[in-house]
C-alpha cells in the first residue's frame, strides 16, 4: 500500500486519560525523545488535584498536552492536532479542543457502558459517529493488544493492562517517526530491579509502533524537521528543576551554603523533592512542621549566614506574610519562591494563575517593601532563581520570586548554562571595619546599595541584636523615636528602588511605538511573544515588553508606554498588573484577564488587541 | 576592651549589654537575667557562638540584654526561627526564651516539633501563667476559673502541664526551676547547657503586676518546705520540714507519706532522671493541691539530635559523589548539541 509522509512545520499533542493511566509520564517520554530529536517544543501538564479521583469519572482525566516544532515556538500550542483518549472521560473533557480535521485515537477497551455512563454519554460516541463529521477517529482496542503482546509473560493481568500508555506511545512515536530506543533504554533504568515489567512496556510500545506500521488504518506519517535553533548544548528542562538548579548555581558562585526551609505544597514540592536529592552537593534542606515554620527557620538560617530560600505556593506565602515582614525589617537576605495556583483559599492546586501579584507585592502589615522577580519560561526559572540570590544578598532583603503551576511543571528545551559565565555573587560578611568606637553597628549601610553589613553569629567582636521592633539606623538599637521610624521606613523602600539600577534597558519585541504595546509578566510570556509575532507579520504596528521585576519596575518603562496609544495587560487574574501600571504610570491600559486555570491562548490576545485597534 | 577574651577571664559584665533593662520594677525576669549572665562565664565557651533566640513577650525581650548574639523575632517563632539557625550551623550554642504564651499558645506547634527533633537548642520557659505584655489576659498555663478582662466569669479552659508536654512530645532534657531559687537556677541553666538535644527547662517566673503570687505557696519561707519537692538524681523523693514526708508508690499511683513509724526512707520513690516513667510520674503532679510541685532535673537522656544526623548523611552524601558540582548537575540527562 502506498503511504505518505507529510513534512509538517509543527505538531500539538495531547495525551488524557485516568489520572492512573501514566498520561504524565507518556507525555514526558514524548518531551524528552522529542528533545534529543531536536525539535523545539512547550509542554503542559494538566492533571486533577485528587491523587486517584474516582476511575472513569471526568474529575479523575489527567492530561499531558506538548507542541513541537522545526521552528522557535513559546506555547504548548491552543488546539491539538492528535488526542489520545484512553477512556470516555478523557474523550469528553478534551475533545472540543481538539482542532477540527484533527486526528481522534481512542483506546475502545474502555468504552463500556459503565464507563460511558461516568462520563455522561447516553449513546457510545465512536459508535453514533457524531464525532467523524469533524475528525478522524481511529478506535484502537489498546488493552487488548497489549494482552496479547504480553501473553507468554508471568505477570498479573492488572501489570499487563498498565503498560498501555506504552501502545500509545508506542503509536504516536510511529506516527510522528521518532526512534523508541532512548525510551527502552529508559524502561531499562527505571525497572532495573523489575526486568519483567521492562519487557513489557517495551512489548506494549513495540506493539503500538508496528501497529501502525503494519495495519493500512493510518495513511500518513508526518515528519517534523528538527529546529534550527541557536548553536548550543541543549537539554530539556521543567520549570522547578530549573528553580532548583538556578539555586544550587548561586549557592556555589556565592560560596555560601544553601538552606532550604519548606513545607509540602502542590505545586511547589518538586524544588523540596530536587533540593534534597542534592545532599552531595552540601544542599541543607528542612522539611518543617508548617509554612511558619518553613519561613522562619529559613530566616534562622539566613540570620547564621546561609543562603537561605523558602518555597511555596499562595497559601503558604499567606502563612509566611509576619515572618517576611520580620525579613524586611531585620534587612536579612531570603529568597521566597511562590508557584502560584488558582485561588483563593486552597482553589485550584494543580491549575495555574497569576494571581497572587499583588499579595507579592504589599501582603504585609506596615511598610514592607520587597523587591518582586517573576520568571516567565520554565528554563527562565534557573536565571530568575539567580538572580534572587544575588540581589538578596547584594541588598540584604528578602525576594519573591513568582512563578505558576504552568511554568513549574512545563518545559522546553534549553540551552545549558556555563556556570562561570554567570555574573559573581560577591559577599563579604562583616568584619572589623563595621566597627565605631570599638562598637559593631549592625545598621552602617553601604552608600550605593544601602545594604546593612551581614554580621553572623561565631565572629568576635560584632556581637549584637536584631529583631522585629525598630532599630535606630546606624547602631541598631531599639527605637520608638518618631524621626527614626519615618527615616528607616524610608530607606528600607529606597534600598529595594535602588535595585532598579542594576536592569538592562528594557527590551521592546516589535515597533518601539504605535498601536498597541502588550505588557505582561511571568508565565504569559510564551503567549504574548507568539500573538506579537503573528500581528506584526500581518502589519500591524505592535509592540511588546515583558516584565521580569515588577518591584521596582524598570526606570525606562514610564516613557516606553506613553509611545504607544493604547497599553494591553494580559494576565491569568482580574487585573493586577493593570492596577500596578495604572497607578504608577497614571496610562489608561486595558486588561485582558482570564482565570480558566489554564495558559491565555496566543489567539486571544491578538484579539483584545485588534479589538483595541478598532 | 580587647576583641575576643579568652574563655576562662570571662564575667558577668562580658554579657551584659549597653541596653537598659525594661522589665516592671519586681519582675521575676531581673533575677533569670542575672543568675543567666552570672553562669555564663563558667560555661567555657567563646561568647561569640551563643545565640539568644525570642518570639513576643515579656520574656522574649531577654536577647536585648544579653551581649550574645540576639535575635528578637515574632510571636511564637523563636523555636523555629532557632532551629533553622543550629541546622544552619550546628557550632552554635543557642538558647530560646520563650514564655507560656509564647511557646505554649501561639507558638505550640513549633515547640512540640523542635522536641521529636531532638535540635540541640536550649529552651528557657518562663512560665508566670498569664499574658503580661498584652496586659492581663489568661493564658494556657492559666488555672481553670482564672478571672482576667477577658474572662470576666472566669477561664474555662483546662490549663497545659508544660513538662507532660514536653515530655509527651520527646523531649530528652526537662527541668524546672524557679526565679526566686538563684542558686538552683543557675544550676539548671548549667546542666541545660551540658545537655545535647533539646533541653527544656520551665522557669517558674513572677508576674507582680498582673499574677502577682501565683508561685509564692513554693517560694514562701513559711510554706515552702511542704510545697517544693527538690529533685535529685538517685536520691528518694523527700521534702517537708525535716525532710519528714516523701513520695512512694501504691501500685503505680504516688502517694505521700509521712516518715515515721509506718514509712521509711527505704521505702519512698527514688529518683531516676533516665527513667521516662518516673519523668511522667512527677511532671503529672503539677498544679495538684495534694502534691509538692517537683523542682530540678525530671528527664534526661542521650539520643541522637536532628542536626548530628543531617551533617552525617550529608558527609555520607558528598563521599559518594566527592567531586560533584552543579555544573555536572546542569550537564546530566540527555543532551544534544546544535551547530
Amino acid at each position: 500500500m502506498s503511504r505518505k509522509t507529510q513534512d509538517l512545520q509543527e505538531a500539538v499533542i495531547r495525551f488524557a486519560g485516568d489520572s492512573g493511566d501514566g498520561m504524565q509520564l507518556t507525555g514526558g517520554r514524548f518531551t524528552d525523545t522529542t528533545a534529543v530529536f531536536g525539535n523545539d517544543l512547550s509542554t503542559f501538564p494538566d492533571f486533577p488535584a485528587e491523587i486517584r479521583a474516582p476511575a472513569g469519572s471526568l474529575a479523575g482525566v489527567s492530561a499531558f498536552q506538548i507542541k513541537f516544532s522545526s521552528k522557535d515556538i513559546h506555547t504548548p500550542g491552543d488546539s491539538p492536532n492528535v488526542l489520545v483518549a484512553m477512556n470516555p472521560a478523557a474523550l469528553k473533557v478534551h475533545q472540543q479542543d481538539v482542532a477540527p480535521g484533527g486526528m481522534i485515537i481512542c483506546n475502545t477497551s474502555t468504552f463500556t457502558p459503565k464507563n460511558l455512563k461516568l462520563a455522561g454519554y447516553e449513546t457510545n460516541p465512536l459508535e453514533d459517529k457524531t464525532l467523524e463529521d469533524y475528525y478522524t477517529v481511529y478506535d484502537i482496542e489498546m488493552s487488548k493488544m497489549v494482552s496479547t503482546a504480553c501473553e507468554d509473560l508471568d505477570l498479573p493481568s492488572k501489570s499487563v493492562e498498565r503498560t498501555k500508555n506504552f501502545f500509545a506511545l508506542g503509536l504516536l512515536f510511529w506516527i510522528y517517526d521518532r526512534p523508541t530506543q532512548p525510551t527502552k533504554d529508559w524502561l531499562a533504568i527505571k525497572f532495573a530491579k523489575k526486568p519483567e515489567l521492562i519487557e513489557a512496556n517495551v512489548r506494549a510500545m513495540d506493539a503500538g509502533y508496528n501497529f501502525g506500521e503494519t495495519t493500512e488504518i493510518f495513511t500518513t506519517r508526518y515528519t517534523v524537521s528538527k529546529a534550527d535553533l541557536p548553536a548550543g548544548k541543549y537539554r530539556n528542562v521543567v520549570g522547578n528543576y530549573a528553580l532548583s538548579l538556578g539555586l544550587a548555581a548561586a549557592a556555589e558562585k556565592s560560596k555560601l551554603e544553601l538552606f532550604l526551609g519548606s513545607y509540602p505544597i502542590t505545586p511547589a514540592s518538586d524544588i523540596l523533592h530536587t533540593l534534597s536529592a542534592w545532599k552531595y552537593l552540601g544542599i541543607k534542606t528542612f522539611q518543617a512542621e508548617d509554612e511558619i515554620a518553613g519561613v522562619t527557620s529559613a530566616l534562622g538560617a539566613a540570620f547564621s549566614g546561609n543562603l537561605a530560600v523558602t518555597t511555596t505556593s499562595g497559601p503558604g506565602i499567606a502563612l509566611k506574610g509576619e515572618a517576611l515582614g520580620l525579613a524586611v525589617i531585620c534587612e536579612l537576605p531570603l529568597v521566597v519562591v511562590n508557584v502560584q495556583r488558582g485561588g483563593p483559599s486552597t482553589g485550584l492546586p494543580t491549575k495555574t494563575e497569576q494571581s497572587d501579584l499583588l499579595q507579592a507585592l504589599y501582603g504585609r502589615n506596615g511598610e514592607a517593601p520587597m523587591p518582586v522577580i517573576a520568571s516567565s519560561t520554565p528554563g527562565d526559572c534557573f536565571y530568575v532563581a539567580y538572580e534572587a540570590c544575588r540581589i538578596a544578598v547584594k541588598y540584604m532583603t528578602p525576594v519573591m520570586l513568582l512563578t505558576d503551576g504552568y511554568l513549574a511543571n512545563g518545559s522546553e528545551p534549553w540551552i545549558i548554562p556555563k556556570l562561570k559565565d554567570l555574573p559573581d555573587i560577591k559577599v563579604k560578611f562583616a568584619d572589623k571595619s563595621s566597627k565605631v568606637d570599638d562598637q559593631y553597628m549592625p545598621y552602617l549601610r553601604e552608600k550605593k546599595t544601602l545594604a546593612r553589613p551581614w554580621a553572623i553569629p561565631g565572629t568576635a567582636g560584632l556581637e549584637h541584636r536584631i529583631g522585629g521592633i525598630e532599630k535606630e539606623d546606624v547602631t541598631g538599637d531599639v527605637s520608638y523615636d518618631p524621626e527614626n521610624h519615618h527615616h528607616m521606613v524610608e530607606t528600607r523602600a529606597k534600598k529595594v528602588a535602588n535595585i532598579s539600577s542594576e536592569f538592562d534597558k528594557t527590551e521592546v519585541f516589535g515597533k518601539k511605538s504605535g498601536d498597541v504595546l502588550i505588557l505582561a509578566w511571568g508565565g504569559t510570556r510564551g503567549a504574548c511573544l507568539s500573538a506579537a509575532e503573528r500581528l506584526i507579520k500581518d502589519g500591524y504596528k505592535i509592540g511588546y515588553v515583558h516584565l521580569r521585576w515588577i518591584n521596582p519596575l524598570p526606570d525606562d518603562l514610564g516613557e516606553i508606554l506613553i509611545k504607544y496609544k493604547n497599553v494591553l495587560i494580559p494576565e491569568i487574574n482580574f487585573g493586577q498588573l493593570i492596577k500596578v501600571i495604572r497607578s504608577e504610570y497614571l496610562v489608561d491600559a486595558k486588561g485582558l484577564n482570564q482565570v480558566y486555570g489554564k495558559p491565555i491562548t496566543s489567539a486571544d490576545i491578538q484579539d483584545a488587541a485588534k479589538k483595541l485597534i478598532g | 576592651m580587647p576583641e575576643s577574651k579568652t574563655q576562662a577571664t570571662y564575667t558577668r559584665k562580658d554579657f551584659t549589654s549597653d541596653q537598659a533593662v525594661r522589665w516592671c520594677p519586681g519582675c521575676g525576669d531581673y533575677a533569670i537575667l542575672a543568675q543567666t549572665q552570672k553562669v555564663f562565664p563558667d560555661l567555657g565557651r567563646k561568647k561569640e557562638e551563643f545565640v539568644f533566640v525570642s518570639g513576643i513577650g515579656c520574656s522574649s525581650r531577654f536577647p536585648y540584654y544579653m551581649d550574645t548574639y540576639g535575635f528578637h523575632t515574632i510571636h511564637g517563632r523563636a523555636t523555629a526561627i532557632a532551629s533553622g539557625i543550629k541546622i544552619a550551623r550546628p557550632d552554635l550554642s543557642v538558647w530560646v526564651v520563650t514564655g507560656d504564651g509564647d511557646g505554649l499558645s501561639i507558638g505550640g506547634n513549633h515547640t512540640i516539633h523542635l522536641m521529636r527533633r531532638n535540635l540541640d537548642l536550649n529552651v528557657m520557659l518562663f512560665n508566670n501563667r498569664i499574658y503580661g505584655l498584652t496586659k492581663g489576659q489568661y493564658s494556657p498555663t492559666s488555672e481553670v476559673g482564672k478571672i482576667t478582662k477577658s474572662t470576666p466569669m472566669g477561664s474555662l479552659d483546662i490549663p497545659f502541664n508544660p513538662l507532660s508536654l514536653a515530655l509527651g512530645a520527646g523531649s530528652t532534657f526537662v527541668a524546672r526551676t524557679i526565679d526566686k531559687e538563684t542558686k538552683h537556677l543557675q544550676a539548671m541553666v548549667a546542666e541545660s547547657y551540658g545537655h545535647k538535644g533539646t533541653s527544656f527547662l520551665e522557669i517558674y517566673q513572677n508576674c507582680n503586676i498582673f499574677n502577682d503570687g501565683a508561685f509564692s505557696p513554693l517560694t514562701d519561707r513559711d510554706t515552702k518546705s511542704d510545697t517544693v519537692l527538690w529533685l535529685e538524681d538517685g536520691k528518694p523523693l523527700v521534702f517537708g520540714a525535716e525532710t519528714s514526708k516523701g513520695i512512694r508508690l501504691d501500685g503505680n499511683k504516688p502517694v505521700v507519706v509521712e516518715i515515721g513509724d509506718k514509712w521509711s526512707e527505704d521505702d519512698l520513690l527514688v529518683h531516676d532522671k533516665s527513667d521516662y516513667v518516673i519523668a511522667s510520674l512527677l511532671a503529672n503532679m503539677t498544679y495538684l493541691p495534694e502534691f509538692p510541685d517537683p523542682i530540678g532535673v525530671f528527664y534526661n537522656i542521650q539520643s541522637p539530635t536532628y542536626e548530628d544526623m543531617l551533617t552525617e548523611q550529608i558527609g555520607h552524601a558528598i563521599k559518594k559523589k566527592p567531586k560533584a558540582s552543579v555544573q555536572d548537575l546542569l550537564n546530566s540527562g540527555d543532551t544534544w548539541t546544535i551547530k
